[in-house]
């Protein structure tokens, strides 16, 4: 094998096995029963075909997330606003749900297209403006992303919440519009299968195509790309693009996939988690669903043991964050790939 | 006693990402020598040197000093041991005087107060007792790269250092700026200081150097007395085999004007004029040189002409299109290949594969595509065939450009940017710290292009390349033409140097060069 691939590997896994020791030690230490909550966390998800199925459920917006950060990070490029894409991307769904009335067929297609759009635009927004006027991307997709928050809210409550109702919620989507369902029993739907087919279709773009040729080589060496005539602005602002058209979709979907209606929590933050797929996938996007699903299994053990036993779910935040701290402190583990990587290279030269 | 102020023993350094700079070195210094330390770019010698000034920790080894067995942890440890390093990129402050720069780090003050005056007296009179003449007032970045040198010297003596390591201090110096250099050293030398010498050019070795340590490929090859061994011997030794150091450019009718550039003048973003009232051409078939101290213009210019950047006045043709509103790419179109002086920043993807760092044009032009899609199988072929032509040495055509020396690193530069016949080429330093094979190889492949009839527009700071493979050479000072040497194989490289150092201006060159 590879030898980078497999210094990859073992960061990984070692990164994996240090936030599952502290994660042992901090239930042991807050719970009174650390086994049963272990269990649930762990073995939770299988323990069921429901709960089996939350997994899968929630792999589908983290695979859009995730292939849309993935894509972003690739070009070098730290912008972060696919969460509130992602979150407008369900905003698209309940505007349309109630403003047209056609066949699913047809909706579902204007659906992912407005999605797409509305998407892009907003990811792109903050490309624009370093292009424009250098701001970092990371601060104004930061800012964007509260902004995209609020004004949906505001979109939901006032023109979307029945006037009798007192949840801040929308009425129920019509029926014909919900992504039908591909595992009885379960909240899986058809959303995965346009999951997979972004995938494919992104590794395509990545790996095979000129356009991501660019993005590849401009990620890696900005200053490379431009000496050899790739216009570099248009190439990030191009990726954003795609990326939030890719988060906007995921959205969407997912709305339409779970729910029957909109309210303001409907992106827990998968904009969010699609950061930590993207570095467990290290941003190829053939990783990606694997990565989704691991975190997807991650975030359904942890609701299970809060469900059942006394530790809190957001336990699994503070794993999170040391799993992609360690994989990305690139020398903090880096005696054992030193290890790996001189093995047999060095003469024995003996005492003098 | 040995009579070593200085032997490291059995030195290995194996840098995180597997790289062996240093495998099993021994090397020792004796009080009051000039000793060389030579090999071709990658063969350890920065390394080594690093390590005994305490910047970089070895993986293993022994070092004494005055045969007490010490450990150097830092630069500080190493300034203890009077250890003083001269780095190849100068490490000084441009805003900054030179007796500030002197003592920067080393402040001797009184009640935390520092007196201008006085420490430029200080600095005239410390310069003054090792015969170094400089005005210490003068800002830095007002003074040639010979005083800069000078500084960087005096700064390793202020600091107590008896020993001194000169990572090839002449790399960017005139003949004139080298041979006081030279004098200056020799002075050092015969005060009780010990020198090591780290150098490519063996020309200098010989003048200078007492007793030599070769090394290659992260060994040491030997060490001799530098009167044993002759140039060609020794440079036998550094690489393992013989070299042919001339070869003789045909003659070639030159064609019609491929580059013209009129009254180009650039100002950089402190105002300063960087390019002045530029006015020369470039034919087909004709190599052209620029000669020019560091900071005074050519890789302004060269950047300039390969599209780096727009803000400038004059006006820039290449086969008779004015490319001042073109992009790089639109540039590139119309034949201009372009060989950046930095290769690891502007020239190459380190961590990409050989044979993506080739094909950026070819992919362009819309080659390799097949339904749609890049067909990698046809790239790799591509990939294997220019590795052939151009001897890259490496594993196959996936292996990364980050594994590579520096000499075959340039390679793949040169492989990509000779391709296709290209009309016109930009030329930035494109032997400077490689191999003597590679760069052999790349002064042939140049000539190659001119028989082909491409023009090429070349800036070293090796005189001799120049002086060897250009038709003629116009020398930049201070942003400005001021000479113009037709043929150079009828003039000395001090003759360039007169011009480098702006003591000698031609008047007849404000005109349009080689119309």
């Amino acid at each position: 094998m590879n030898k980078k691939l497999k210094v990859e590997i073992i960061r990984t896994l070692i990164a994996l096995s240090i936030a599952f020791t502290i994660l042992v030690v901090i239930v042991s230490l807050i719970s009174d029963n650390p086994l049963e909550a272990l269990y649930n966390l762990f073995l939770g998800p299988i323990s069921s075909k429901r709960n089996f199925g939350n997994v899968i459920e929630k792999t589908i917006p983290l695979i859009f997330t995730g292939l849309a950060v993935s894509l972003i990070f690739s070009s070098n490029n730290f912008n972060l606003a696919s969460e509130g894409a992602f979150y407008f991307g369900g905003v698209m769904a309940l505007v349309l749900c109630f403003t047209i009335n056609v066949p699913s067929i047809i909706f579902w297609i204007i659906l992912i297209i407005v999605s797409a759009t509305v998407g892009a635009i907003i990811v792109g927004l903050p490309g624009y403006l370093k292009n424009k006027t250098e701001a970092s991307e990371i601060v104004s997709s930061i800012m964007l992303n509260s902004i995209m928050f609020l004004l949906g809210t505001y979109i939901l409550v006032y023109y979307f919440k029945p006037a009798n109702s007192r949840a801040v919620s929308s009425a129920d989507f019509p029926d014909k519009y919900l992504m039908p369902n591909i595992i009885a029993g379960t909240r899986v739907h058809f959303g995965l299968f346009l999951a997979i087919f972004a995938v494919l279709l992104i590794y395509l773009l990545m790996f095979k195509t000129k356009l991501g040729y660019k993005i590849r080589m401009t990620g890696k060496n900005s200053n490379f790309a431009k000496v050899m005539g790739i216009n570099v602005s248009l190439v990030l602002l191009l990726t954003q693009l795609i990326g939030g058209a890719l988060a906007g979709i995921g959205g969407a979907v997912h709305t339409l996939g779970v729910f029957d209606n909109f309210t303001s929590n409907r992106s827990p933050g998968y904009g969010w988690d699609g950061i930590i797929v993207a570095v467990l996938a290290r941003n190829n996007p053939l990783y990606v669903p694997l990565a989704a699903f691991f975190v997807a299994y991650l975030k359904t053990g942890a609701a299970i043991m809060t469900r059942r036993s006394d530790v809190p779910a957001e336990i699994i935040l503070v794993i999170q964050a040391i799993i992609i701290l360690l994989i990305i402190s690139k020398n903090l583990i880096s005696k054992i790939e030193f290890k790996i990587l001189i093995s047999g290279k060095l003469d024995d030269g003996g005492a003098s | 006693m040995s009579g070593f102020v200085i032997e490291m023993r059995n030195i290995s350094k194996i840098y995180p990402n597997g790289t062996i700079a240093n495998n099993n070195v021994n090397f020792s210094l004796k009080k009051g020598e000039i000793h060389a330390l030579l090999g071709e770019n990658g063969a350890g010698k920065s390394t080594l040197m690093h390590i005994l000034y305490g910047m970089i920790r070895p993986t293993k080894g022994e070092i004494f000093i005055k045969d007490k067995l010490v450990e150097i942890n830092s630069p500080l440890d190493s300034l203890k041991h009077e250890i003083g390093m001269v780095h190849q990129h100068f490490m000084l402050i441009p805003s900054m005087n030179l007796a500030e720069n002197l003592i920067l780090g080393d402040e001797r003050s009184k009640n935390g107060l520092i007196n201008k005056k006085e420490i430029i007296k200080n600095a005239n009179e410390f310069g003054k007792k090792y015969n170094f003449n400089i005005d210490f007032s003068q800002l830095v970045r007002d003074v040639s790269v010979g005083v800069c040198q000078k500084i960087e010297i005096l700064k390793a003596l202020y600091r107590g250092a008896k020993i001194l390591i000169l990572d090839e201090p002449t790399a960017v110096l005139t003949p004139q700026e080298t041979k006081e250099l030279f004098v200056e050293l020799k002075k050092l030398k015969k005060d009780g200081h010990s020198i090591v010498f780290i150098s490519h050019k063996l020309n200098e070795v010989k003048e200078l150097c007492d007793r030599l340590t070769i090394m290659n490929s992260s060994k040491s090859v030997g060490v001799y007395n530098v009167s044993d061994l002759s140039v060609k011997k020794i440079s036998e030794k550094m690489i393992g085999r013989e070299v042919e150091l001339d070869f003789e450019v045909p003659e070639k009718k030159l064609g019609k004007s491929i580059l013209k550039v009129r009254n180009l003048i650039y100002f950089n973003k402190l105002g300063k004029k960087k390019l002045d009232n530029i006015s020369f051409d470039v034919r087909e078939g004709q190599i052209l040189g620029i000669a020019a101290v560091e900071g005074n213009g050519a890789s302004h210019l060269l950047e300039t002409l390969a599209g780096l950047r727009k803000d400038y006045s004059g006006e820039i043709f290449i086969s008779g299109v004015n490319v001042n509103k073109l992009s790089i790419k639109e540039i590139r179109k119309q034949g201009l290949r372009y060989v950046p002086a930095d290769r690891m920043k502007d020239g190459v993807i380190k961590d990409e594969t050989i044979y993506n760092n080739l094909i950026v044009d070819r992919l362009e032009e819309g080659e390799f595509i097949k339904h749609w899609l890049i067909d990698f199988k046809e790239i790799k072929s591509f990939a294997r065939s220019k590795v052939k032509e151009f001897f890259i040495k490496c594993k196959d055509e996936n292996s990364e450009i980050g594994s590579l020396s520096g000499g075959n690193i340039q390679k793949v530069v040169i492989a990509r940017e000779f391709d296709n016949n290209p009309k016109l080429l930009i030329i930035n330093q494109p032997t400077r710290g490689i191999d003597i094979g590679a760069a052999e190889l790349i002064r042939k492949k140049m000539v190659d292009l001119k028989q082909s009839d491409s023009g090429i527009l070349l800036h070293s700071a090796d005189l001799q390349e120049l002086m060897q493979v250009c038709d003629s050479i116009i020398i930049l000072y201070k942003g400005e033409i001021v000479g113009y040497v037709e043929e150079p194989k009828k003039v000395k490289p001090e003759d360039l140097g007169y011009y480098m150092l702006g003591v000698k201006k031609d008047t007849d060159v404000s005109g349009v060069i080689n119309e």
